[in-house]
C-alpha cells in the first residue's frame, strides 16, 4: 500500500513540475543563479546516480566499473542513447562470463 | 488538418518509442530489485515517464525514506523538466488551449523536447500528440515487461540489462562534457563525490536516495555560483531566440 502512495507522490511532484510553466508562466526565468543551477542539475544528478551505483547493479563491481567506462567511451565517439545502452549491456555479459 | 500532423508525431516518435522500451526494460529490472510488482512498475511508468526520476523515486521506495523526501527528490531529479516546460511554453501558440497544455505536459520527456523543439515556428499540438501515442505505450509495456522477465532471465542477463539505464545516463551526460568543460568538471566532481559520500562514515549510513539528492544540489549550486551560465548557452534562451528568430 505505501509502495503506491510513493508512486501517487512521485507522479504529483512530476506531473506539477512539467506543467506548472507551460500553463502559467509566459515570462523565461531572469535570475542568473537559478538558471545556471536548473542547467547543471540534470548533468550532475545523472552523474551521481551512475556511479558509483553501476558497480552494485551488476554481479561484479569490476564488470559495472569497466562498463561504465566503456560507455563513456562511446558516448565520447558519438554514439546515441541505444547503442550506448547495448554496449554497456554487452560489456557486463562479456565480462561476467570470465570474471564470475 | 490534425490528422496529417498526427502521423508525423506517430512517426518520430516510433524510433524514440524502441529506445524507450529498452531503457525502461532496465527500469524494471531495477523495479524488480526493490520488490515492485508489474502492475507497480506499470503504474511508475505510465504515470511518471522520466527514467531518471523514476530511478531516483525507486531507490527512495526501496528504503522506504519517506514521501517528503520523495517529493524533494522529484523536484531536484526532475529539475530539468520545468527548465524545458518554460522553454516549450515560448514554442506554443499564446491561443493553444488549455487541456492541449496539461496533455503535453503529462509527457514533457528529454527526447520529446528534442523533438518538439526542432519543429520550426508555433509547435503542432496534435503532432507532440501523435509522438507521444508512439513513446508512452513502449516506456510502460518495457518497465513492466522487464519485471516480469527479469524473474525468467538467468543471472548474467539481468547484470548485464540492469546497467542499461546507467548507458543511457552516460549517454546524456557525456555529449554535453564534450562541449562543455564546466559540465565535464562537474561530472568527474560528482562521479568522485558520489563515491566518497558511499564509503565514508555519517554519509554512508544515508539512504542511496538521499545522498543523491543533497550532492546534486550541493554540486549544481556550487557550479551555480562557481560558473553561471552566460544567457545564450541555456537553452530557454536560445528557444527564445529561435522563435524570435521565426
Amino acid at each position: 500500500m505505501k509502495t503506491y502512495l510513493y508512486i501517487l507522490v512521485m507522479a504529483a511532484t512530476t506531473y506539477l513540475i512539467r506543467v506548472l510553466p507551460l500553463t502559467l508562466i509566459r515570462k523565461p526565468i531572469r535570475s542568473v543563479f537559478l538558471r545556471s543551477f536548473l542547467f547543471y542539475v540534470p548533468y550532475v544528478t545523472l552523474s551521481v546516480m551512475t556511479f558509483p551505483a553501476i558497480m552494485n547493479a551488476t554481479q561484479s563491481p569490476i564488470a559495472g566499473a569497466a562498463a561504465m567506462v566503456i560507455g563513456i567511451i562511446a558516448a565520447w565517439c558519438g554514439l546515441g542513447l541505444l547503442p550506448v545502452s547495448l554496449i554497456c549491456c554487452a560489456s557486463v555479459i562479456a565480462l561476467e562470463f570470465f570474471i564470475v | 488538418m490534425p490528422k496529417r500532423h498526427f502521423l508525423r508525431g506517430l512517426r518520430d516518435g516510433f524510433p524514440i518509442g524502441l529506445g524507450y522500451f529498452a531503457v525502461s526494460f532496465g527500469l524494471g529490472i531495477s523495479c524488480r530489485a526493490a520488490n515492485l510488482t508489474a502492475f507497480q512498475g506499470f503504474l511508475l511508468s505510465f504515470l511518471n515517464n522520466a527514467s531518471a526520476g523514476e530511478y531516483g523515486g525507486i531507490t527512495i521506495i526501496a528504503s522506504d525514506s519517506g514521501f517528503l523526501i520523495m517529493a524533494a527528490m522529484m523536484l531536484v531529479v526532475n529539475a530539468r523538466y520545468m527548465l524545458m516546460s518554460c522553454a516549450l511554453s515560448q514554442h506554443l501558440s499564446p491561443d493553444t488551449p488549455l487541456i492541449f497544455r496539461l496533455i503535453i505536459g503529462y509527457d514533457l520527456t528529454d527526447e520529446l523536447f528534442g523533438i518538439a523543439i526542432s519543429q520550426p515556428g508555433y509547435l503542432n499540438v496534435w503532432y507532440y500528440i501523435g509522438a507521444m501515442c508512439a513513446a508512452m505505450p513502449c516506456w510502460s509495456a518495457g518497465t513492466v515487461i522487464g519485471v516480469l522477465l527479469g524473474n525468467l532471465m538467468p543471472v548474467w542477463a539481468v547484470s548485464g540489462f540492469s546497467v542499461m539505464l546507467f548507458g543511457m545516463f552516460i549517454a546524456i551526460i557525456v555529449p554535453m562534457g564534450k562541449r562543455d568543460r564546466v559540465v565535464l568538471g562537474c561530472i568527474t566532481v560528482s562521479f568522485l563525490l558520489g563515491w566518497l559520500a558511499s564509503v565514508l562514515p555519517v554519509l554512508r549510513e544515508l539512504s542511496e536516495g538521499t545522498r543523491i539528492l543533497i550532492l546534486t544540489i550541493v554540486i549544481s549550486a556550487a557550479a551555480a555560483v562557481l560558473f553561471p551560465q552566460k544567457e545564450e548557452t541555456i537553452e530557454g534562451e536560445a528557444v527564445e531566440e529561435e522563435v524570435r528568430g521565426v
